[in-house]
């Protein structure tokens, strides 16, 4: 109620004070026209009371300053024309302190100053010197705010500067630099003193108020930095001491932070770097309050910036220390304001970082020092638990990752995994997922062991269940995203030389055992390629070097191997084991490693034995056991003879009896090898297709009891088309005759009364048959063979 | 003209950690009418991956796919084609064009689409086409040495199908065609 009626009240000030000035300007321009000095004197200082006033905010008064100031603009230009008004300039100096009121007196006596100093009949630092004592006399805050402001305004263009036209005798630039000063030294007391002024109001209201008032005081700041005249000693020596003198002394912290930041904002950048060390000795000095955070930011930015915009600059920022200087200051400032919380503290790190990112790239000591002092400031403290803080930590683990595309700068600064410490384990995990996705985005190679072993220690977190988290705790999807991330990981890892290859194995292999069952499965895989790829690579080179230290050989890998791959038992994952058992089985054979790849056989069928309980699985394991053991030829005849007595025995024992057919009949290709030294036993081929073709007729058989009618006549039709193979091969025991009662076999199954009629078996049969009349059109040898087939 | 993409064989991740880069910047989405997946992609990440390239996709089961669901075979008709589509594993040997060939005269297919080897073939034999994708990371197989990535794609005109196969080697995408027409039942071809 109260503020509405306020602002009401004030709307009815403000019309009241520029009805005034509109008012006494009409009298004012009458007197100017008919050159009446005393008139437009009075009506004037008439105009000018209307600034007396107490009531309106600085908003407001703003307005009402506005329009005195367009008319003294007139009233500036009837002064300077001596003739028409006879007065010397001199004398209207003086004439116009006769005014009543002290506020318009001095309006007047500014406006005078401003001709009098064009005039050149004074020097220019007198009258400036002058004028600026005399606004003393207005202590009101906004009045002599605005009242000050305007002589700032009108004294702009007249400065004893160097090369213009008002340029003095003796220290001119120092009587500019003086004036200005004191200009702003007296605006900023009666800025701040502004908070004391008036009613009691609501903070806010009054922050707000204050901050609308805030360019007319730095605007003298801009005016020093235009100075032609002040170069870096007078800066250095004089301009910045006082300033910041000022801005220490008000103890405001609004102040404080605004200047502090027009500091930096209005003057250049070389002189901020060479005057570092006394800008930066003020912040410890700066009132607890101020967000020195961001102002710190501010000018460890524009360094930046300026670093970067040419190389000739960079010797400058090492010569001035500026590194060693921004790291102390930051340091001070942490220490002196003790409440302040760990975000604003680790920020100011990430800034500092930034800088030493930007302009020391090549100096990795700076970077670790950082994140040194980072970690020191995060022991000191309690556990992170702001999400703010934890923000600012992941951000000054991610910027040098940025910057150097390459993981191996990271893994080198040692203070990196003592910050990751600090993480809470669920940001440490974020953060581990991040240095991932760096390699994996820039195609970063991890080559020694060594660098693995600092990678797989930053990224602990997801590679096992640090201290309180439990795997069971996470979400499913994200747990199974990490452990992929960790799985793509590894192939990053390589070196040519097998030995550190080997070594790189080997550490990954320590790190992911302590991973529990729910990862290996995840990153027990990778880690058997990586090995099978090095024992490849070891194929072509020669073995072991007598009395040296024994270098790398499959032999050693598949040791470790068959230690890596047990692990999964603990899981237990028997189907992928028995998989990765069987990839082994066959990189030693291409070694020609007998023993060792039949151990691995032997593993495989143990977990088939005894773990594959589910039959389509099992349908899936033995055909792959079937199609490796197809493949090996360093077996001598005793073990291969095991084995594939085994397999066949696997294949007639699996559940369903179409899938013990085909199985079955998979097996006859055990005991026949196209290669040049391949095993081609004929006997034993036909065995199996005839055991095969008695399992199809059981399974025949046991349809037409069970069901009441007969089964498709597919697995018939595979097991001819197995014929034919064999017979094209040239298997003796394959007769054409065999294929004959094969397919009439098929035919009378097709036609019985029991036969259920089945689209794909018949058309199965008919591309069987067009593939027989296809090979009797051929003629050659191969019609000859299949001469004697009738369809 | 329809496009068909024939890939599999990724093993991403216990293989590899992912497609090439220079396969990423080609494959994009809405250029690509079908895929043919033979399978092991592995995981369902990969699965999302192609099925954002191309919604009409379709996949059969490698050993090591996470997700079981896939089926064994697979046919489909594309225009004037069938197609069949099958891993690999289950045919033993592995690779042996004979073998292939039953499989494709069980699924009475024009052109039959199968993985496992990790390596590239395009041939036609009495029942048809048979073609490999081969692996489209490389990925390491105890079956092929040196394994290049490659992928096919099938563009199917009326009676023609023209099969570019996209190889990299060395660092760089190599592409070769192989054009085979269908004639009343079988299939001719030619290569270039």
């Amino acid at each position: 109620m109260m503020i509405a009626d306020g602002i009401e009240d004030e709307e009815k000030w403000l019309a009241e004070g520029i009805a005034g000035i509109q008012h006494n300007a009409f009298y004012l321009h009458r007197a100017v026209d008919s050159n009446n000095l005393r008139e437009a004197l009075k009506y004037s200082a008439q105009l000018l009371s209307e600034l007396r006033t107490s009531r309106l905010s600085p908003h407001k008064y703003y307005e009402l300053y506005m329009r005195a100031f367009d008319e003294l603009r007139r009233l500036e230009m009837f002064f300077k024309d001596e003739e028409r008004h006879g007065c010397s300039v001199l004398d209207l100096y003086e004439l116009v302190q006769h005014a009543g009121n002290v506020l318009p007196r001095l309006y007047l006596l500014c406006t005078v100053g401003s001709v009098y100093i064009k005039s050149k009949e004074a020097p220019a630092k007198d009258v400036l010197k002058d004028l600026v004592e005399m606004c003393r006399s207005v202590q009101h805050p906004i009045r002599g705010l605005f009242l000050r402001s305007y002589l700032a305004q009108i004294s702009r263009d007249k400065l004893p500067d160097i090369g213009s036209e008002y340029e003095g005798d003796g220290d001119t630039v120092m009587d500019a630099v003086d004036f200005v000063l004191q200009n702003f030294t007296e605006m900023n007391k009666l800025w701040v003193r502004m908070q004391h002024q008036g009613p009691i109001r609501v903070k806010e209201k009054l922050d707000k108020e204050r901050s609308e008032l805030r360019d007319l005081v730095g605007k003298n700041l801009h005016v020093l930095s235009q100075i032609e005249g002040v170069d870096l000693e007078i800066y250095k020596d004089t301009v910045l001491p006082r300033v910041l003198e000022q801005v220490v002394n008000c103890k405001d912290e609004l102040a404080q932070h605004y200047l502090m930041d027009c500091i930096i904002q209005v003057f250049p950048d070389e002189y901020h770097l060479q005057t570092l060390e006394t800008l930066l000795g003020a912040f410890p000095q700066l009132q607890p309050a101020v967000d020195i955070k961001t102002v710190l930011s501010q000018l460890m930015d524009r360094l930046s910036n300026y670093a970067a915009s040419s190389a000739e600059v960079l010797p400058e920022f090492l010569q001035v220390e500026a590194f060693a200087k921004l790291s102390n200051a930051i340091g001070k400032v942490i220490e002196a304001q003790v409440e302040m919380p760990v975000v604003g503290a680790i920020s100011l790190y990430v800034s500092l970082l930034t800088f030493a990112l930007r302009v020391h790239s090549d100096r990795l000591d700076y970077v670790d020092q950082v994140l040194g002092a980072c970690v020191k400031k995060l022991s000191g403290s309690p556990k992170l638990e702001d999400n703010k803080a934890t923000k600012q930590v992941v951000a000054l683990l991610t910027a040098p990752l940025e910057k150097y595309n390459d993981i191996d700068t990271a893994l080198t600064l040692s203070n990196y995994p003592h910050v990751m410490d600090h993480l809470d384990a669920g940001t440490n995990k974020i953060m581990a997922m991040v240095l991932i996705q760096s390699i994996m985005k820039y195609n970063t190679c991890v080559s020694t062991a060594e660098k693995v072993d600092v990678l797989f220690e930053l990224i602990k977190g997801l590679i096992k269940d640090i201290d309180g988290t439990l795997a069971d705790e996470l979400d499913e999807e994200d747990f199974k995203e990490e452990q992929n991330s960790v799985a793509r990981l590894v192939h990053m890892l390589y070196n040519d030389d097998p030995e550190e290859m080997l070594q790189i194995i080997c550490t990954v292999r320590k790190h992911i055992m302590a991973g529990g069952p729910k990862r290996l499965p995840f990153t027990v895989p990778p880690l058997v390629f990586s090995a099978l790829k090095l024992v490849r690579r070891l194929q072509g080179l020669d073995g072991e070097v007598a009395g040296e230290e024994v270098p790398a050989t499959p032999r050693k890998i598949f040791q470790l191997l068959n230690q890596i791959i047990e692990a999964l038992s603990n899981v237990p994952s028997p189907e992928l084991a028995l998989r990765l058992y069987l990839q082994c089985a066959e990189a030693a054979n291409d070694c020609d490693l007998e023993p060792v790849a039949y151990e691995f056989f032997t593993q495989a069928f143990v977990l088939y034995e005894e773990e594959v309980a589910d039959s389509k699985a099992q349908v899936t394991s033995i055909h792959l056991i079937i199609g490796t053991l197809q493949r090996m030829n360093a077996f001598g005849v005793e073990n291969r003879d095991t084995l594939t007595h085994k397999a066949t025995g696997y294949s007639a024992k699996l559940l369903k009896k179409p899938d013990q057919c085909r199985a079955v009949y998979a097996c006859s290709h055990l005991f026949w090898v196209d290669d040049q030294d391949g095993i081609k036993d004929g006997e034993r081929v036909l065995l199996c297709l005839k055991r095969s073709l008695r399992i199809a007729n059981a399974a025949q058989q046991m349809a037409n009891v069970t069901r009441g009618t007969g089964g498709p006549v597919t697995l018939f039709v595979e097991i001819l088309n197995k014929y034919l193979y064999f017979f094209e091969k040239g298997n003796p025991q394959v007769t054409s005759a065999a294929i004959q009662d094969l397919i009439e076999l098929i035919k009378t199954e097709m036609q019985s009364d029991t036969a259920t009629p089945d689209p794909a078996s018949d058309a199965f049969f008919a591309c069987t048959l067009r593939y027989i009349e296809f090979q009797k059109q051929k003629g050659g040898a191969m019609g000859e063979k299949y001469d004697s087939v009738r369809i | 003209m329809v496009l068909v993409l024939a890939i599999g064989d990724l093993h991403v991740p216990y293989r590899a950690p992912d497609l090439p880069a220079k396969f990423k910047s080609m494959l994009v989405p809405g250029k690509i009418q079908h895929i043919i997946c033979t399978g092991n992609l592995c995981i369902k990440e990969v699965h999302d991956y192609l099925k954002n390239l191309c919604p009409s996709l379709h996949i059969t089961r490698g050993e090591y796919d996470e997700d079981a669901r896939y089926p064994e075979t697979k046919t489909l008709t594309i225009g004037q084609f069938k197609l069949g589509l099958c891993h690999g594993h289950q045919v033993v040997p592995w690779g042996d064009l004979d073998s292939l060939a039953m499989l494709q005269r069980q699924l009475d297919v024009d052109i039959l689409v199968t993985g496992h080897t990790h390596q590239f073939k395009a041939y036609k034999h009495e029942a048809g086409v048979v073609i490999n994708p081969g692996s489209a990371t490389g990925a390491y197989s105890s079956i092929t040495y040196d394994v290049n990535p490659s992928f096919v794609l099938m563009d199917i005109d009326g009676l023609r199908v023209v099969v570019y196969v996209y190889e990299l080697i060395d660092g760089e995408v190599k592409v070769d065609k192989i054009d085979f027409k269908k004639t009343g039942t079988a299939t001719s071809h030619s290569a270039h």
